[in-house]
């Protein structure tokens, strides 16, 4: 039995003083990461369910945000699950880690401690094969039940595998380009085992999800409260639905009306963005994370340049953005929120009756600040815009249409002036048209108070994010308690509401919509004070392929839909190298599903949809 | 929509100049389809970030239903149109291939955006199915990552077009026109990987053929004549043909070359390196010579 040391009151509340306090109580299973660029703490997993205990109860690391597993094949031979843990009051991050074989990778499940590693390590166990002994639900969560092998790990290669590393050496620089399906025998991106059993083959994937509710497809006869008889049974809602917000699946079972356990089950969009990233180059990468969380992809390119700046400001040549940069991202970021805010209210509405009317009119100033990021950066969704120390374009003089459409009304506006319009006049005018029908409308405040409750202590357990955590009366906004890029000096406040309920959560977003608009007003000035200043360091792009210092790296940023985190490690070449060994995306969409199941137990099948369009998903972002 | 006569008179039969806005004379073909074209209802149906911009396109801004695609229906029996609107994965394409079959006839697929027309920037990842086509008849395609609305009004207008020149006496035209029921396309299974129930005999002979000669399944040299880096796609697809593996569930496809990633990785930094050292050394001399002259 490990023996911790007698609780002695913990004096110096910074990390340093938290390992160090770690250190004297555990002095054998404790160690330094100190492998180049790497940092925080080694754990022997025999010990980690105790140590993260007292991680949690004695150093107060309440919020785990984020547990990932790397695969060092090559480099030590062995797994690593690494956990960033946060206090829910403010303050850096505590990293951990637990290593574990790779023949028979296992370590401890850490649920117990945190509730919000449920489908964290779900997908290590999915993606990289690691046990978890004392995970109460351990299934695949984003392939299906029978798939061969655990894709993510190294030596896993995948139908249309070419080459380690991009760029492919068929590609450039000599142009070649074959069609990926020619080199398949199948003609598709498929292939089986060597010993494949035809006859023996069954779609198991179907009944591994209805089995793990404890029950079977058939209807049970239950009694309920007064004795009368009802029947529970299991209602299937998705991937085909309108309301599940894309191609996201729930089972539930259900006591006539009222929900008695609900599976959110996932992976109908999981197209292997982490998988393709690790042979991307850096740079590469940018475009993809527009495709996470596709309706905010500002906030997306934002995360995953901190990140990446993170570990280049490690090596020499690297130089930080300007003021102008910092602004212009700022400004985009908090555009995108609104678009996020806007659309997420809208699709609310629509789950809880409210078809399509709401949602129309937020669509139209979405369509005002889309047509904007069109002109700035070229697209209308998938922006790309961020840069490693710098941005694609500085604003351009005059916002025009790019094409000259018959049905499109031809635009030419000032910038700044289009800028002005749109944060002092369009966008109020337009939160107070939505606060003035919605707030004390009289359908919406009996449809959702009350509905979908998750308390505060929950929310923290589950590693919820974003409006989600702050609706739960958690004023928790990475904006504030860590603060990035030049969030610092601006003047805004955390949106915060007590009652956990979906309309707690859509009195976050509307708060947090106007803070928005507090910051924007904020920026304009300093974008008209920077003009004619580079939005690069030295005045010109930085490098096509950044060659990225060894290390690691954790960016994190406060996206519309809560904590967006990239975990990056750059391994390998003593001169830096151009591609990631492993990157990882700590999804908000992903993490808020996992108080799903509580949240919605006890209510009726038609508050379920209006429960998940309060968390506010996005599915990109929730499979990746 | 109005009925425009003159446009729907298409036969060389003379119509009286004083019954030119009352009476046209036609093709039951014409008719027909002009009743179709303008009355596709799309499936309410959204898989990616396609899905956000195909419901701008329904929005006021752009709003398809100008065009006669008057309502999005969420059951595939109400839909006359499929619009695939992004990445299709292996696990969904399961229930793709079902509604397509609920989905009464006649029935058109638009492959919205990249990934749906031939699996787009996520293509060579392990879940994600390389275009719709692959497993559904596709009629429309309509490029960009995603396409603006612009770009899906005009590919649904093409696909108005495409109805324009069909025949109800072609019977290649319009199947579901003739006799007998339609056969369903068969869904596919979801084993170790997605397997298409139309190729299971060839799994199973490539299986037994991987068996005998202990070679991995699935890949194959590539004919001579399109082997356009023959050194890469050698390494690449080369077989692991020696040693049976002693573990009985290793897989197919373990490292050709016996190194790993890291290593592999390594040597692939290793040759940029030097050929980025040989193409300045390359320079350096071109730069020699050009001073000498």
């Amino acid at each position: 039995m490990p023996t911790a040391a007698p609780a002695a009151p913990l004096t110096n509340t910074s990390i340093e003083g938290a390992i160090d306090h770690l250190k004297a109580s555990y002095p054998d299973a404790i160690s330094a990461d100190d492998r180049e660029g790497y940092g925080g703490i080694i754990v022997d997993s025999a010990q980690l369910l105790d140590i993260a205990r007292v991680i949690r109860d004695e150093l107060g690391f309440d919020y785990l945000s984020s547990a990932t597993a790397v695969d060092y094949l090559g480099a030590g031979d062995h797994m690593e699950m690494v956990y960033h843990a946060y206090r829910s009051s403010g303050g850096g991050t505590l990293v951990f880690k637990a290593q574990t074989d790779r023949d028979n990778a296992e370590i401890p499940s850490l649920v117990s401690v945190w509730r919000g590693a449920d489908f964290q390590e779900r997908e290590a166990w999915d993606l990289y094969g690691i046990r978890f002994p004392g995970h109460p639900n351990l299934k695949r969560i984003l392939m299906w039940e029978g798939f061969h092998g655990h894709p993510m790990r190294k030596d896993w290669r995948e139908a249309y595998y070419e080459e380690e590393l991009k760029p492919f050496d068929s590609r450039w620089p000599g142009g070649h380009v074959h069609r990926a399906e020619e080199k398949n025998v199948f003609g598709k991106n498929v292939s089986y085992p060597r010993e494949i059993d035809l006859s023996r083959l069954m779609d198991t994937s179907e009944t591994a999800v209805y089995q793990s509710l404890g029950l079977g497809v058939d209807v049970e006869r239950v009694m309920d409260k007064d004795g009368f008889e009802t029947n529970e049974l299991v209602v299937n809602m998705g991937p085909h639905h309108p309301s599940t917000h894309g191609v996201f699946r729930m089972v539930l079972t259900v006591d006539g009306e009222t929900v008695t356990s609900l599976e959110p089950v996932m992976g109908y969009l999981h197209r292997n963005h982490e998988k393709i990233g690790e042979r991307n180059t850096y740079l590469h990468n940018i475009p993809f994370t527009d495709r996470l969380d596709y309706i905010s992809s500002m906030g997306n390119n934002h995360g995953y340049v901190l990140a990446v700046e993170q570990l280049l400001s490690l090596g020499r040549r690297y130089n930080e953005p300007t003021y102008r940069c910092e602004a212009l991202r700022v400004m985009m970021v908090e555009l995108s929120r609104i678009v996020n805010h806007l659309w997420a209210i809208g699709f609310w509405l629509n789950d809880i009756g409210a078809f399509f009317t709401p949602v129309l009119y937020f669509i139209q100033e979405r369509e005002r600040i889309l047509d904007f990021f069109e002109a700035v950066a070229g697209s209308r969704m998938m922006c790309n815009y961020m840069r490693f120390g710098g941005l694609f374009a500085d604003l351009p003089e005059r916002l025009k249409s790019v094409s000259n459409l018959t049905n499109d009304r031809v635009r030419d506006y000032n910038t700044m002036q289009f800028l002005t319009e749109m944060v002092s006049e369009r966008i109020p005018r337009t939160i107070d048209e939505l606060e003035q029908l919605l707030t004390q409308n009289e359908i919406l405040i009996e449809r959702s108070v009350g509905v979908g409750v998750l308390s505060a202590e929950d929310a923290i357990n589950y590693s919820a994010a974003g409006p989600l955590l702050r609706g739960s009366g958690v004023p928790y906004d990475i904006r504030r308690a860590d603060p990035y890029s030049i969030y610092e000096e601006l003047d805004f406040d955390v949106a915060v509401e007590d009652a956990g309920d979906m309309y707690a959560r859509y009195r976050v977003r509307v708060k947090e919509l106007r803070e928005s608009v507090r910051i924007l007003r904020q920026i304009l000035p300093r974008l008209e004070a920077t003009k004619g200043q580079s939005i690069w360091a030295d005045g010109k792009p930085g490098a096509y392929a950044p060659r990225v210092p060894l290390g690691e790296a954790y960016g994190r940023v406060e996206n519309g839909k809560g904590e967006l985190g990239y975990y990056i490690v750059s391994a390998g070449g003593r001169s830096g190298t151009a591609n990631p060994w492993r990157y990882h995306v700590r999804a908000p969409s992903f993490i808020n599903l996992t108080p799903m199941g509580i949240m919605s137990k006890g209510y009726k099948v038609a508050d379920i949809v209006g429960i998940l369009g309060s968390i506010d998903i996005v599915l990109g972002e929730t499979d990746r | 929509m109005d009925l425009n006569l003159q446009e729907l008179n298409a036969t060389e039969f003379p119509v009286p100049a004083e019954l030119e806005s009352n009476i046209a004379i036609t093709s039951l073909s014409q008719l027909y389809n002009w009743g179709r074209r303008n009355s596709m209802w799309p499936m309410l149906f959204g898989l990616a970030c396609c899905a956000i911009e195909m419901i701008a396109t329904a929005s006021s801004r752009f709003d398809f239903s100008r065009f006669g695609f008057e309502v999005m229906r969420a059951t595939p029996r109400q839909a006359d149109l499929m619009i695939v609107s992004g990445t299709v994965t292996k696990k969904m394409v399961v229930p793709i291939v079902r509604l397509y079959n609920q989905m009464p006839e006649p029935k058109y697929v638009l492959a919205m955006g990249a990934c749906a027309s031939g699996g787009g920037p996520f293509k060579e990842g392990y879940n994600v199915v390389s275009g719709m086509d692959k497993y559904l008849p596709v009629d429309v395609y309509v490029p960009g990552c995603p396409p603006t609305p612009q770009a899906l009004l005009y590919g649904m207008i093409a696909l108005q077009r495409k109805i324009d020149g069909q025949s109800i006496a072609n019977g290649d035209d319009v199947p579901w026109y003739g006799a007998g029921s339609a056969e369903p396309t068969p869904v596919p299974v979801l084993g170790p990987d997605i397997i298409d129930p139309r190729q299971m005999d060839m799994i199973r002979r490539q299986a037994e053929r991987a068996a005998q000669e202990m070679t991995a399944l699935g890949t194959r040299e590539l004919p001579a004549a399109m082997q356009l880096a023959p050194a890469k796609t050698a390494a690449s697809t080369a077989a692991p043909a020696e040693a049976a593996p002693a573990n009985g569930n290793a897989l197919a496809y373990e490292l050709p070359t016996g190194g790993t990633p890291w290593t592999e990785a390594e040597d692939i930094r290793e040759k940029r390196r030097l050929r980025a050292l040989a193409r300045k050394a390359l320079r350096a001399s071109r730069r020699a010579s050009a001073e000498e002259e």
